[in-house]
């Protein structure tokens, strides 16, 4: 044990010996590290929280495609669909998008259905009552971008050309932002009349079904009924958001890509051979009485320091920025060109496998690149290394 | 000495590295409870996606949207939203390309 304390302690020394040269490898290396673990821990627990969201989403969503478009739904076709076997509740969905020259965003607007219970526990205030006109219930980014709250007013310009006005009934609270951040939402009869919209029709369809092992079945029977239709089914949606941050999307891709390929360059400028005086003091310790094992150990130790300090700093401030500032460096990428985005604040997750991939991206190349070039100089003779 | 101060340094960062484990699971049972309210909204209101990427209707709703919504604002048109450039294409049009 004192042996090897003897040889971490000559491996910490010939390091401080080059500090500024090893402290900025610890930086770049704990930033590579930082970036990889930040986009690892973000788009896991983004498709995490996606998936758990939505496994509330709707059964079977029915649309109408016109001309490789979504189009409008005759209301006439839930007749024929509330006819099939194991269809329970056959539901329209108004729903449609405003985009509000005073904010520049894009507002989704849906409308209420009968049967809504007003007892959300994410709603503060109420939805608009049934029957009732002019108002509406909104989510917190409208409420902010718009600088409004319960009892304030939301202009909506018809299609009609006229002007509007909705009362705030009611507002998403902010936990929920991830849903509900752009919504406006209306009754059925005010947002017929916004967006005019021809009666025995909806925007799409939302069909129940009993048995979830049917919905591929009672699916493929409405598409064959229907062929201008397209159903999607909740699994559908899940597997979108499942694979929404994989490797094909440009994230990903560019930024890991960026980072590893840092790496490996990193990696490279090791692996490709020792610094003449690295080599230099190989031999001198070879020619005082070192073994081969020795020299390999105080390499092993060189690498280990480096590339554990660097490992653990580096995956600690990658979680601090996913899941204590919200992915803020992230954000002007992740936002676009959205003017309504949501503070999201995700459930933290680091797991094994998540570790794992950081370890073999990182920290095995690294301490192969160290040690291979040095065991080559170590089984050298040491007359022959010094002489260079 | 050196060493002393190495195995300190590196012990903090292991703690705080299981400090950061243990942060997630006492905040994960929490958030469960955010997430099943969550969930329940999006369950009432019928809602299909998140409300993220809010600056075209692909990008707002994914899930939802034709697999030529990305390029249909003219023949031959592309696509030019930045959105659509950080997220994967739906696995609707991978399929289509037999790429699952």
């Amino acid at each position: 044990m004192r042996r090897h304390l003897n040889i971490l302690e000559f491996a910490l020394s010939s390091l401080w010996r080059r500090k500024f040269k090893n402290m900025g490898l610890v930086i770049v290396f704990a930033l590579i590290v930082f970036v990889l673990s930040s986009i690892l821990l973000l788009t896991h627990a983004f498709k995490r929280e996606a998936v758990l969201i939505l496994k509330g989403a709707p059964e079977l969503i029915v649309q109408r495609i016109k001309a490789g478009r979504h189009d409008f739904i005759a209301t006439d076709y839930m007749r024929a669909i509330e006819q099939m076997p194991g269809v329970g509740r056959v539901i329209p969905r108004y729903w449609g998008y405003y985009y509000d020259p005073s904010t520049r965003g894009n507002y989704t607007v849906i409308a209420l259905y009968d049967g809504l219970t007003s007892s959300l526990d994410m709603l503060e205030g109420d939805f608009p009552a049934v029957g009732s006109r002019g108002t509406c219930a909104i989510g917190r980014g409208v409420a902010d971008a718009r600088v409004t709250g319960i009892g304030g007013r939301i202009p909506l310009l018809g299609e009609d050309g006229r002007l509007y006005q909705f009362t705030v009934t009611g507002i998403f609270r902010a936990e929920s932002a991830i849903v509900t951040n752009d919504l406006i939402v209306l009754t059925p009869e005010d947002f017929r009349e916004v967006f005019m919209m021809p009666g025995g029709s909806a925007t799409d369809i939302v069909v129940e079904v009993y048995n979830p092992a049917e919905v591929a079945n009672v699916a493929r029977k409405i598409k064959e009924r229907f062929p201008d239709t397209r159903p999607i089914t909740r699994k559908e949606i899940l597997r979108t958001y499942d694979t929404l941050f994989d490797w094909r999307s440009g994230l990903i891709l560019t930024m890991f890509g960026g980072a590893v390929l840092a790496f490996v360059i990193l990696a490279w400028d090791k692996a490709t051979g020792l610094s003449a005086e690295e080599r230099r003091e190989i031999g001198i310790l070879k020619a005082i009485g070192w073994e081969t094992a020795d020299i390999m150990e105080l390499k092993f130790w060189e690498g280990f320091v480096i590339a554990s300090l660097s490992f653990l700093s580096g995956l600690a401030a990658g979680y601090v920025h996913i899941f204590f500032f919200g992915a803020s460096l992230f954000s002007p990428a992740l936002k676009g060109w959205s003017v309504i985005y949501p503070e999201f604040h995700l459930m933290p997750t680091v797991n094994p496998y998540q570790i794992s991939v950081l370890l073999f991206l990182t920290v095995i190349p690294y301490m192969a690149a160290t040690i291979v070039p040095s065991w080559k100089a170590a089984i050298t003779d040491p007359d022959v290394i010094m002489r260079g | 000495m050196k060493h002393r101060i190495f195995i300190t340094l590196l012990s903090l960062l292991i703690l705080s590295v299981a400090a950061m484990i243990l942060h997630g699971v006492m905040k994960a049972g929490e958030m469960e409870r955010t997430l099943a309210t969550v969930r329940k909204t999006v369950n009432e209101l019928m809602l299909t996606d998140l409300a993220v990427w809010t600056e075209a209707r692909y990008t707002r709703h994914p899930s939802q949207a034709d697999i030529f919504a990305p390029f249909q604002d003219y023949p031959s048109s592309i696509e030019h939203f930045p959105a659509g450039s950080i997220m994967a294409p739906p696995v609707e049009i991978l399929e289509a390309h037999g790429r699952p």
